[in-house]
């Protein structure tokens, strides 16, 4: 018999895949229906989420899993962007004739894989998290069975997914090699006194962190991201940019902050490699793409590299900078490609014009484009220069510098963006349809993200407060 | 002062609630908010200052919503109220959209004039930027994507140097006291370690928006691209932001310390050299707009001048000739966008003789002209004379450079008169040109009056500025020497 403490530590987990085990079998016909239903589970998580977290500290299944603000806060952040996309989901999919049911219960089921890994502080329970999350977005990836694009994306992503897993994997075997135990915290201890120059830590440190890298999409890991996001149904790219890389983030940052913080100086320099050619690769390859999926891709690339700056500096503003980020993110990021998710096509010229057919449309869209460039009144500044911050305060005084200068390359291409929506169209397009799920999501992730911007405070203090 | 800034955001509201199509609804809406913030600096200026306001914003970093009201904060809100109340009036007709951005900017742009708090100005700063960029991408004219572009990306470059300045100061002054704050009175009058890079990194940022002269090749496009009310809030208050963000927050780090003799040296030789600049490719200008924005570069030359003197007159004249510039300049903006709804044209080839037809325009256009080249008893003179006679005091040698300025400004502007309004009328469509109308005077007559009170009687000016500048100078006098 599991003690019901056990069974609490990882009550979002349950209520997903019971939500999620219902959706799959009960194939309701009504697209509103399921969508209802996937609310009413995602209103339970939320309840559970805020019932765990009056219990920080309670660590249940001998260790595997703990309760702690950290991973509350950003299970937060994978939920909303799971609202998110069932919001919006139902529109795309009857466009394209495809099950609701399904759909929702595989982001479900990829929901409650992301809450063990962002809980689970033992090798196995996160592994077993990560895949269940990889195997529900290969499927979801591919989710228009009739569209070639689709097809295409999952398998890519599923080739190079199951790469990145075996080095994953190889790097977790090689860890409970050298330690003997599959439990971060006992690992932590016994990794303490070990040099960290020591080849075989090396050679874990190496494989974990590509396959981590490759997880978060993180430079040169990042091939397979454009290709995924801009393949895949738009909802779902929306849910794999934010929620799948806050999740790998979550367990990225556990790892550096617990079992590998001793062997820092061995994984630092990987780091700063991986960030700055994330900043580099994705802030220039978005300069010149025509579909706003692969810029959105890219400069999520690029963000990525941004979050991982913050753990070069390793101080408290760094880890703040980073978790506040991953929130902020997951709200402009899920904004931007849902705002999409209502377009035909997703090429620049589809914004031509946007301003003076949908205003609010254009309105909400320049919202999440000035904040994924930093620019203050909006979200994104805060986060970024929390970051900038941190770096400053550890005296790395170039990356803070490089990674200011980028903010102006990044402002070149989301305004190309913003250009198109001024120009005036030679072909009359279409209205986009805005259907009610739409609306919601795109206006409330519109409105956090100026709101968060002209007062971060409540974001900032609860971030403060994941990390205590 | 709080009213202040949420005014115009409740002017927002307004114009979203308006019914789309009716755009003379929505102008009235947009000039009752406008009108109705000018009159609280002006009641202020009437009675007495308020007090200052300190309110907890991100309390996690030590950033507070701090407005403070002295001398040099009066006069630019008195001057971003009247110059967006007069730009608005002089765009009837445009969606609500175009009222809705000009009074964001108005938002921020008091917020940045009035804030006591590094972070609070930074963020107005920049938030002055998105509005602009649709004004001048949407409403320009035939450059407009580029010019805007162009605004959006130097500026963005200059706020990341700024921010970098901003940091560099909180760190110090947290390491150093213990109290992490952004209020700028601690920042800025403390003698910390990194000054001389913070200040280095300021005056890059501001120096984009002034702009001083390597930095300048914005301004131009931007402000020939603009509509008029663009050109005109450009001019008198964007710029002004350069200007007086530097006297905030760049001139109260100078000191005794070595690095600020040769660093204002260094920028001294630059404002002559941007005055001399400005002057001669206004020389060589043959549209209107563009001749406005070069002798833009020339007078911000001697606004930059009297900052980095160190000598309290001159910083004295600065602040009152960025008032002048503001007055003068718009007014000229406002007289070319006048002949420019005439005559779809701004090439200086297609008037000529002008004086008959608008007798009374060109009257004012004169005025105008002289205010900005610095006839005595007209606002330019004032301010540049004062700079001038305190740079002298300090250093000779530009100023005696810098001379040179007024005599290129009394050509380039005579030669702009001429070539519009005097001679013989050569082409038949200037020859029934109408004059002035009401709503253009009603947008003349205040800035007329105020430049020519400025010139008759500065003292009441100088009055409010002098206690502003004295803050700074005794500061910056005591608390830089070791």
């Amino acid at each position: 018999m599991i003690p019901i403490n056990d069974l609490f530590t990882i009550l979002p987990a349950l209520v997903l895949s019971i939500f999620a085990c219902a959706l799959l079998l009960m194939r309701l016909e009504e697209a509103g229906l399921n969508v209802g239903f996937a609310l009413a589970g995602e209103a339970l998580t939320a309840l559970a989420l805020w019932r765990q977290s009056s219990y920080a500290g309670l660590a249940g299944f001998l260790g595997s899993v703990i309760l702690d603000p950290f991973g509350i806060f950003l299970n937060a952040a994978c939920w909303l962007a799971a609202v998110f996309t069932i919001l919006v989901c139902a529109h795309s999919l009857a466009h394209e004739n495809e099950q609701t049911g399904d759909f929702l219960g595989l982001v479900l089921l990829a929901q409650a894989g992301m809450t063990l890994v962002v809980s689970g502080v033992e090798i196995v329970t996160v592994f077993v998290g990560l895949e269940t999350a990889a195997l529900s977005f290969y499927i979801l990836t591919g989710f228009y069975r009739a569209r070639p694009e689709s097809n295409e994306a999952a398998l890519k992503y599923f080739l190079l997914g199951a790469l990145s897993t075996g080095l994953l994997l190889y790097g977790f075997s090689l860890l409970y090699g050298l330690t003997g135990s599959t439990r971060f915290a006992a690992i932590a201890a016994r990794l303490e006194g070990r040099d960290p120059q020591d080849p075989v830590l090396l050679l874990a440190l190496v494989t974990l962190l590509a396959g981590l890298f490759f997880k978060v999409a993180a430079a040169p890991f990042h091939m397979w991201a454009p290709d995924a996001y801009q393949g895949a149904p738009t909802p779902v790219s929306a849910f794999l940019a934010t929620a799948s890389k806050v999740a790998s983030f979550a367990l990225l940052l556990r790892l550096c902050a617990g079992p590998l913080a001793a062997s820092r100086s061995a994984w630092e320099p990987l780091v700063v490699a991986a960030a700055l050619l994330s900043l580099t690769i994705g802030n220039f390859a978005a300069l010149t793409q025509q579909s706003v999926k692969r810029l959105l891709a890219y400069s999520s690339v690029a963000h990525g590299g941004y979050i991982l700056l913050g753990l070069v500096a390793g101080n408290r503003t760094g880890f703040e900078g980073m978790i506040l980020y991953l929130l902020i993110y997951s709200i402009m990021t899920a904004g931007a490609f849902l705002l999409l998710a209502s377009f035909e096509k997703d090429d620049l010229g589809q914004f031509r014009g946007l301003l003076y057919r949908q205003p609010w449309v254009a309105v909400a869209m320049l919202v999440f484009l000035v904040s994924l460039a930093g620019l203050p009144p909006t979200a994104g500044f805060f986060p970024k220069y929390q970051i900038f911050l941190s770096l400053i305060q550890t005296r790395h005084y170039v990356y803070a510098l490089i990674g200011a200068l980028y903010v102006a390359v990044s402002l070149y291409y989301y305004f190309r963006i913003a250009r198109e929506m001024i120009l005036e169209p030679e072909t009359p397009l279409a209205d986009v349809p805005s259907p009610m799920g739409w609306r919601a999501a795109v206006g409330v992730a519109s409105i956090l993200t100026l709101a968060l911007g002209i007062n971060p405070q409540p974001a900032l203090d609860w971030a403060r407060g994941a990390l205590r | 002062m709080v009213t202040l800034l949420l005014l115009p955001l409740v002017g927002v509201l307004l114009q979203i609630v308006v019914p789309r199509r009716n755009s003379t609804l929505a102008w009235y809406a947009a000039l009752a908010t406008s009108f109705c913030t000018l009159l609280l600096p002006l009641s202020w200026a009437a009675s007495t200052l308020p007090g200052d306001i300190n309110l907890p914003w991100i309390p996690a970093v030590g950033a507070s919503f701090a407005l403070q009201m002295d001398g040099a904060a009066l006069l630019f809100s008195i001057l971003t109220g009247l110059v967006f109340f007069l730009a608005i009036l002089a765009s009837p007709g445009k969606p609500a959209t175009f009222y809705a951005l000009h009074l964001v900017m108005l938002a921020a742009a008091y917020g940045f004039f009035l804030a006591g708090d590094a972070l609070l100005l930074f963020l107005c700063f920049e938030a002055v930027l998105i509005p602009m960029y649709f004004l001048i991408g949407v409403w320009g004219s035939q450059n407009r994507q580029q010019a805007a572009f162009r605004f959006v990306l130097y500026t963005v470059l200059g706020s990341v140097a700024l921010l970098l300045g901003i940091l560099t100061l909180y760190l110090a002054h947290g390491s150093a006291t213990g109290n992490f704050t952004f209020a700028l009175a601690p920042l800025t009058q403390t003698a910390l370690p990194w000054r001389g890079f913070a200040f280095t990194a300021i005056v890059l940022g501001f120096a984009v928006k002034v702009p001083m002269l390597p930095l300048h090749s914005w301004l131009p496009l931007a402000h020939t691209e603009a509509p008029t009310s663009g050109s005109v809030i450009l001019a008198a208050i964007l710029l002004k932001m350069g200007t007086y963000g530097l006297f905030r927050m760049a001139v109260p780090l100078l000191g005794g310390e070595a690095w600020s003799a040769s660093a204002t040296n260094v920028l001294l030789w630059l404002s002559a050299a941007a005055i001399l600049y400005g002057g001669f490719a206004a020389l060589g200008q043959t549209d209107a707009k563009r001749l406005v924005a070069y002798s833009s570069i020339s007078h911000l030359g001697f606004c930059t001048l009297g900052l980095f003197s160190q000598n309290s007159a001159a910083l004295s004249g600065s602040l009152l000739q960025q008032i002048n510039h503001g007055i003068s300049t718009s007014l000229l903006f406002f007289l070319v966008g006048f002949l420019y709804e005439r005559r779809g044209t701004r090439d200086l080839a297609q008037f000529g003789g002008l004086a008959k037809p608008m007798p009374r325009l060109s009257l004012v256009f004169g005025i105008a002209m002289l205010g900005s080249a610095g006839l005595p008893l007209l606002n330019g003179f004032v301010g540049e004379f004062t700079i001038l006679r305190g740079v002298f005091a300090v250093h000779p040698a530009v100023a005696s450079f810098s001379l040179l300025g007024i005599i290129l400004a009394a050509a380039y502007l005579l030669v702009l008169f001429q070539k519009t309004m005097l001679g013989p009328v050569t082409l038949e469509a200037n020859r029934t040109l109408p004059d002035l109308r009401l709503r253009e005077w009603l947008i003349v007559l205040p800035l007329l009056g105020w430049s020519i009170w400025i010139g008759i009687s500065p003292g009441g000016h100088f009055r409010l500025l002098d206690a502003s500048v004295a803050a700074v100078v005794k500061p910056m006098l005591a608390g830089g020497r070791p």
